[in-house]
């Protein structure tokens, strides 16, 4: 019997990148596509929102994909088979959209936001849907889980900065062409801010239903402090409880950019003293 | 023996609380009232007139017999007053800190008709304080098991008090607890200044030693629905529901959302609940500016407002009413005040300005007047249509909660009103979900720590009730 929050299997899939499978049984039991778990990482550790990207409910383990960038993603990415994370709990937010749709369904997944759409783009297609998927990357060497978006969908679409592979450019020039080609029903866009924007700003004048996962800083995640509030359709919405998938189409983007840049003084600070730890 | 005459007792003045001096306690997180010595117990509990018809006790939402418990300290037998107080309230030292008193058993004491009231508050923190640092409370007892399991959902005032008695009652409990320790609004909404940790995790340790068990981490109502913890997976007899009040609610004024304004859940949480007030020791930040404004008049907002003065602010309350509606406690205005807090009454925030960068600069309000008293008694404030605007780096806004939608949307069932205040029968507390019983918060939409408290009595004694009955239909 693992222990909780033990490490069951870890994966560098690109540099800083890491996937792990977990054991936490209670955020694995009722899981569903597009809810998030919050985990820290040590007992004096901050609490950070991570997307699902899998689950096996009988095993009790959660797949979560981390990308070291700040002090608390960082200090994850360290960890290795056999280390407990501090705490996780979850599922939190809600189910990501699903029906049944007379177009296609498109999933787009930017850098580690790849992960969090596999689960819904299951979802979509055993509804029965035809089900694109485009994956973007900056560059051939940094894209994720390719394989198991072939796996799932029913075409899939590789995009990259420097042209390395697939499309040279964004995920919005897939887009484009796939809605050159056929009816588009839905899109789903999750991955940074700027991605998900251009994706809303490209659906907007089709009028092509489109949803975004806001990844807002959160603290408990169960709408207790309303730290990840965000603006959508001029009202104030709670990222944790209301979302995190949203309408791209009424997101206010600019604030959420800058409410993700609110603490990045103490980041910097934070960051530092996880170095000098590191060398002592 | 309480020796003294009635005219004797009432001319002894009331013993004024020691207290850390404001312009040392602003530097630091420490408790600011120290404490009674047993000698200034001794000497306030005799100024108690023993009553023949107790009206303290009846103001007192758990009913704690306060005469009874004050004769014991004048015996010197604080031991005893501890045990006599625990026979009704379960969180003594976590009471005589944050009740309102002045409110409540102190409001009615007849001593303070002519005198001003005994200081049941204080010595109540008195005797849990002696048994706590004298290292002599001992685990309550616990009946034969009963064969029932409770859930109890949520750790705060009403999840732990529930937990006790159910527990006392000799049934198997478990405490499921969102965040990934106990204490709840203990701890996340109420600074150390007034409520230092271990007095918590000394109440959450007996409960422990008394075999309940705490579920850290555990979203009830998301990780598994009311009727799967009543099934046969987790097989539950009954559940309480004490989670409490937690949604923020909003100005729903332009700006709110800058960066720099927090809701004063969040404020405290980060502080007290993660630790921010160590950081970078502790990873997670708050960022405050030189000037706070705080929002409201509420204890939460005193709460904040001296928070941020610890944090090194200089800090305004804005209200949009005067002194006299202030919703605190009048010990946390006064302590405040002391504590060199701005407050701008008759205040009325309407818009918050911010820069390109989507940062909070100034706050602009509207100047407030009070029209007469209406059929409530309350006076409305009513615009001027004179406003004002000032610099400000930071605001944390503290105007109560609405009830956390987490629970209520898995299990329809689950009656509410329309602000999402759960539906209980005013006798047993049972909802509309057979079984299922709650207090707290999210019963009233936010009251005290006593009420709470008193609420998790009832639903637990009701809920003993019902499982008993249960066994009395399959016998």
């Amino acid at each position: 019997m693992p222990k909780q929050f033990e490490i069951l299997y870890r994966e560098e899939l690109v540099p800083k990148t890491v996937l792990f499978n977990v054991y936490a049984p209670l955020a694995a039991r009722a899981m569903q596509a597009g809810q998030f778990i919050i985990l820290r990482v040590t007992e004096k550790g901050e609490r950070i929102p991570i997307s699902i990207s899998g689950w096996d409910s009988e095993k009790g383990t959660v797949r979560i994909i981390l990308m070291a960038a700040g002090r608390t993603s960082t200090e994850a990415t360290l960890l290795q088979v056999g280390d407990c994370f501090q705490d996780i709990v979850g599922p939190l937010g809600r189910r990501s959209h699903v029906e049944e749709l007379p177009g296609t369904v498109v999933v787009i997944g930017g850098g580690y936001g790849t992960g969090a759409i596999l689960p819904t783009a299951r979802d979509m297609k055993a509804l029965g849907n035809k089900v694109i998927g485009i994956i973007g990357a900056r560059s051939d060497n940094l894209l994720l889980l390719e394989d198991e978006m072939s796996d799932i969908c029913d075409e899939v679409f590789i995009t990259t900065n420097d042209g390395s592979k697939g499309i040279q450019g964004f995920v919005t020039h897939a887009l484009e062409q796939i809605v050159n080609r056929e009816t588009v029903s839905y899109v789903l866009a999750v991955g940074p801010v700027p991605m998900m924007k251009a994706v809303s700003e490209m659906t907007r004048p089709l009028k092509i239903q489109t949803w975004v996962s806001l990844n807002a800083i959160m603290v408990d995640g169960t709408g207790m402090c309303g730290a990840c509030r965000c603006t959508v359709g001029d009202k104030t919405r709670f990222a944790c409880i209301h979302g995190p998938d949203f309408n791209g189409h009424e997101v206010d983007f600019a604030e959420l950019v800058a409410r993700q840049k609110m603490f990045l003084k103490e980041e910097k600070i934070a960051m530092d003293a996880l170095k000098i730890e590191e060398v002592a | 023996m309480n020796t003294l005459k009635p005219k004797e007792r009432m001319q002894i003045q009331r013993n004024e609380m020691p207290e850390q001096k404001p312009e040392e306690r602003v530097h630091n997180f420490n408790e600011v009232p120290l404490g009674f010595d047993p000698e200034m117990a001794v000497l306030e509990a005799t100024r108690c007139l023993d009553c023949k018809k107790p009206e303290c006790i009846a103001g007192c939402p758990v009913g704690i017999d306060i005469p009874g418990f004050l004769n014991k300290i004048v015996d010197q037998d604080f031991a005893g007053a501890a045990a006599k107080i625990r026979e009704t309230n379960f969180l003594p030292a976590i009471c005589g800190r944050v009740c309102p008193q002045d409110q409540q058993c102190e409001l009615v004491c007849i001593v303070g008709r002519k005198n001003k009231p005994v200081s049941i508050g204080y010595l109540e923190r008195f005797v849990s304080d002696y048994e706590r640092d004298n290292g002599i409370r001992t685990t309550p007892e616990v009946a034969p098991p009963t064969g029932h399991s409770m859930a109890v959902v949520g750790s705060g005032p009403a999840g732990l008090t529930a937990a006790y008695e159910l527990r006392k009652r000799g049934h198997e409990v478990t405490v499921f607890e969102a965040f990934h320790r106990g204490g709840g609004v203990l701890v996340y909404g109420i600074p150390r200044f007034r409520l230092p940790l271990e007095v918590i995790d000394e109440d959450i340790r007996t409960l422990e030693e008394m075999g309940v068990k705490f579920q850290y981490d555990a979203i009830v109502g998301k990780s598994m629905t009311l009727d799967e913890l009543m099934g046969p997976e987790f097989g539950f007899s009954s559940i309480f529901l004490g989670t409490g009040a937690g949604l923020p609610k909003m100005l729903g004024i332009k700006g709110e959302n800058l960066n720099g304004i927090y809701s004063a859940n969040e404020y405290l949480t980060r502080i007290y609940m993660m630790g921010a007030l160590h950081f970078p020791e502790y990873v997670t930040p708050i960022h405050q500016g030189a000037k706070v404004g705080v929002i409201g008049a509420g204890n939460t907002a005193m709460d904040v407002a001296r928070t941020a003065k610890r944090m090194g602010a200089e800090v305004t309350v804005y209200y949009r009413r005067s002194r006299e509606e202030a919703p605190a406690r009048k010990e946390e205005l006064r302590h405040a005040t002391e504590e060199f807090i701005n407050f701008k009454f008759l205040t009325n925030p309407v818009e918050f300005i911010g820069d390109e960068n989507y940062t909070l600069k100034a706050i602009k309000c509207e100047v407030m007047t009070l029209a007469e008293p209406d059929e409530s008694g309350r006076r409305k404030p009513i615009g001027t249509g004179e406003f004002f605007t000032e610099d400000v780096d930071t605001v944390v806004f503290s105007l109560g909660c609405n009830v956390n939608p987490i629970i209520a949307e898995a299990t329809p069932e689950l009656k509410t009103d329309k602000w999402g205040v759960v539906s209980a029968d005013r006798g047993t507390l049972e909802t509309s979900k057979k079984g299922v019983f709650a207090g707290g918060d999210i019963i009233t939409g936010g009251a005290k720590v006593i009420t709470a408290m008193g609420q998790a009595k009832i639903a637990a004694q009701a809920m003993h009730d019902y499982v008993m009955s249960l066994e009395m239909e399959t016998a």
